[in-house]
């Protein structure tokens, strides 16, 4: 039997906190920074009245560090920072990726290059969120797009990257960071995320970067009898260094990626409205999603088959979905607050569908649903 | 005194032996470093699945490779913030960090400057050879005025600092120097800096006769060795010496020991407060 749910009226990194400290997150290193601020502010007032651990950090590299050495003791980690904070953790993003090491990383986004607008809202950090550290791996981040999404993508980021011993990154922006909604919170106890799989050998039988059959490794916390080894070289299954052994460092990479590619299907989320007879779909998410979808009702209104496609995970990217829908309608529409950038993801999952796809982004400006209504007419009058 | 455990004791409770031979070069003395780490926690009776190991990056920090201690390599410079969030989360365990001198205070010297402030009880382990080793010796924050390296190749213009004044000025409690030459007295601070309660630096002197030293025409690796004993000076002795005898020599031993609140014990009765409020 389910407890009541709490309505609550909550500001989006208020919601974020929240959810973090309902996911089972008793570790926090942060910097500050706008928009994300109050993510950290409210998990240093929170977290040691549950037992768990805030710490301010020098900078925004030393926070994604102490995350990384906290998550290696089994405690579940949290990081929050926006843009230049985000071009500074790239680094120990990579290590975590490498070291696979869980931890959930917000990125509250706001307009750059560089410092740009701090407190104004942007989607420039999509393929950042991707492809910003060095090397091949790849990566999980979620987009959510209402303040009930900061609350529920946070506890799902936090499972997520349990599961599969990766760091997950909430892509949020400064509108869902600062927007206030009510949101129906259930009873704690009643919020499973899951805790990273463990080994089920001896100490001396374990294999500390030995794939299980989702390619995950069993992990040992630090400070336990399973004594390892978090190699950021390239590593053996035994985390020996693999750096001159190009067919052991190559299957380690492989396995980096496949961890998340082959079980895409676990993690990827969307939602659709109006697809089944869509012509023209409009593809949108986080902020954007809510005048894209509110333009999608007003063109229905007006007998527009339109319809709204918005992937809550980004990457890895819905590819199939999109792949579904480019067969069926006419026109896509990638509606975005950047200069185009998941745009040229729905085209390449596009290109074996019939519909022409077209990018509607501009940085800065929040989108208005009727601006997005004429975008619909205009596709409408030449598809 | 506890009991000197031979060589080939320690190697068997904490080497992986089939890692070996070492990647440092004949006449290093990281591995002398190393080595007087591991006998510092022997001689304390530390719990090994307790004990870890962080690690950055550099001729300094590989030794991980080589013991089996639960360790993290992180990133160049990071070791610290990242053994500040391991200690925070579990205060029980012993946290070991080795650095390097350009991984320590050049790229990682922000860090440096707070986990002495912050009086985390982490004993960190810097080595210092005066140079970048494992790129192919280039200029480091340590390397002395004048002295030949890939990237000063006409001398070094820029001064050098000082590791110890510089843990002693960020708020360090427990600041010492040793040389590989004296390796008695290496173990000895190393071990009095992970019992002492509280951010713990050792600058370990170590020679790097392959690319500091033969660039510098600094001579054979033992003559480098001996070099150590002579631009070093014991603090016991220095009170007796004359300033003549003192000039460009580094004080050796205990700099500082200092009692000051320690930063995870204080979180902890944070938390407690917390909960007897509630």
């Amino acid at each position: 039997m389910k407890g009541k749910k709490t309505v609550k009226l909550m500001q989006g990194n208020e919601a974020c906190a929240e959810g973090a400290i309902a996911a089972g997150v008793r570790f926090f290193a942060g910097y500050p920074i706008t928009p994300s601020n109050e993510i950290a502010n409210i998990m240093a007032l929170r977290l040691p009245e549950v037992g768990g651990k805030f710490i301010q950090m020098e900078d925004e590299i030393a926070s994604l560090a102490a995350a990384i050495g906290a998550s290696l003791t089994g405690v579940k980690a949290m990081d929050a920072t926006s843009g230049p904070g985000f071009s500074l953790k790239m680094e120990n993003l990579g290590l975590a990726y490498m070291v696979e090491v869980p931890l959930v990383l917000v990125n509250v986004q706001r307009v750059g290059p560089s410092i740009g607008m701090a407190t104004s809202p942007a989607q420039g950090d999509v393929m950042q969120a991707r492809y910003g550290s060095h090397g091949d791996y790849a990566s999980i981040v979620l987009s959510p797009s209402s303040v009930q999404e900061m609350f529920d993508l946070t506890v799902r980021a936090v499972d997520l990257s349990e599961r599969f011993r990766v760091p997950v990154i909430l892509l949020a922006d400064q509108v869902v960071g600062h927007m206030r909604q009510n949101v129906a919170i259930p009873p704690y106890e009643e919020i499973k995320t899951a805790y990273r799989p463990e080994p089920d050998v001896p100490p001396e039988e374990y294999h500390p970067y030995r794939g299980n059959e989702k390619g995950v490794p069993p992990f040992a916390k630090f400070g336990s009898p399973y004594h390892w080894y978090a190699n950021s070289s390239a590593h053996n299954e035994d985390s020996f260094q693999a750096t001159s052994d190009y067919v052991v460092a190559r299957a380690l990479i492989e396995r980096l990626t496949n961890k998340i590619m082959k079980n895409k299907h676990e993690i990827i989320e969307v939602r659709g409205e109006f697809l089944d007879d869509a012509e023209i779909v409009v593809v949108a998410y986080g902020c954007t999603a809510i005048p894209a979808k509110g333009a999608v009702l007003k063109a229905r209104d007006k007998g527009i088959r339109a319809g709204f496609f918005r992937p809550l995970v980004l990457w890895p990217a819905p590819e199939e979905e999109i792949g579904e829908i480019a067969r069926k309608a006419r026109a896509i529409i990638v509606v975005e607050m950047n200069m185009g950038q998941y745009f040229h993801v729905v085209r390449e999952a596009a290109c074996k569908g019939n519909a022409e796809v077209y990018s509607f982004a501009r940085p800065v400006e929040v989108f208005s649903s009727h601006e997005i209504l004429q975008k619909i007419m205009e596709v409408q009058s030449i598809v | 005194m506890s009991k000197r455990v031979s060589v080939s004791a320690l190697v068997k409770k904490y080497f992986y032996e089939h890692q070996f031979p070492t990647m440092w070069c004949p006449g290093c003395g990281n591995g002398t470093v190393a080595m007087a780490m591991v006998r510092a926690v022997e001689n304390i009776g530390l719990d090994f699945d307790k004990t870890i190991h962080v690690a950055g990056i550099g001729c300094a920090c590989v030794a991980h490779w080589y013991t089996s201690f639960t360790a993290l390599q992180t990133a160049h410079g990071r070791a610290l913030p990242s053994a500040t969030g391991i200690k925070l989360a579990n205060p029980e365990l012993t946290v070991l960090v080795t650095m390097g001198d350009g991984d320590c205070i050049a790229i990682g010297g922000n860090h440096l400057i707070h986990a002495c402030r912050r009086n985390i009880d982490i004993t960190a382990i810097v080595y210092n050879n005066f140079n970048y080793g494992m790129t192919g010796g280039q200029v480091a924050p340590t390397t002395p005025i004048g002295s030949l390296t890939a990237t000063t190749p006409f001398g070094n213009i820029e001064p050098p600092v000082d590791i110890c004044r510089l843990a002693e000025a960020a708020g360090a409690t427990y600041v010492a120097r040793g040389s590989v030459y004296y390796v008695k007295e290496l173990i000895d601070l190393i071990e009095k800096g992970i019992r002492h309660k509280g951010f713990a630096l050792i600058e370990a002197l170590t020679p790097c006769p392959t690319v500091f030293g033969r660039r510098n025409k600094m001579g054979s690796p033992a003559e480098m060795w001996k070099a150590q004993r002579d631009i070093t000076v014991s603090v016991k002795k220095i009170k007796d010496l004359p300033p003549s005898e003192l000039e460009g020599k580094l004080p050796r031993g205990v700099l500082v020991q200092k009692e000051r609140p320690e930063f995870t014990e204080e979180y902890s009765k944070l938390i407690s407060r917390l909960r007897k409020e509630g």
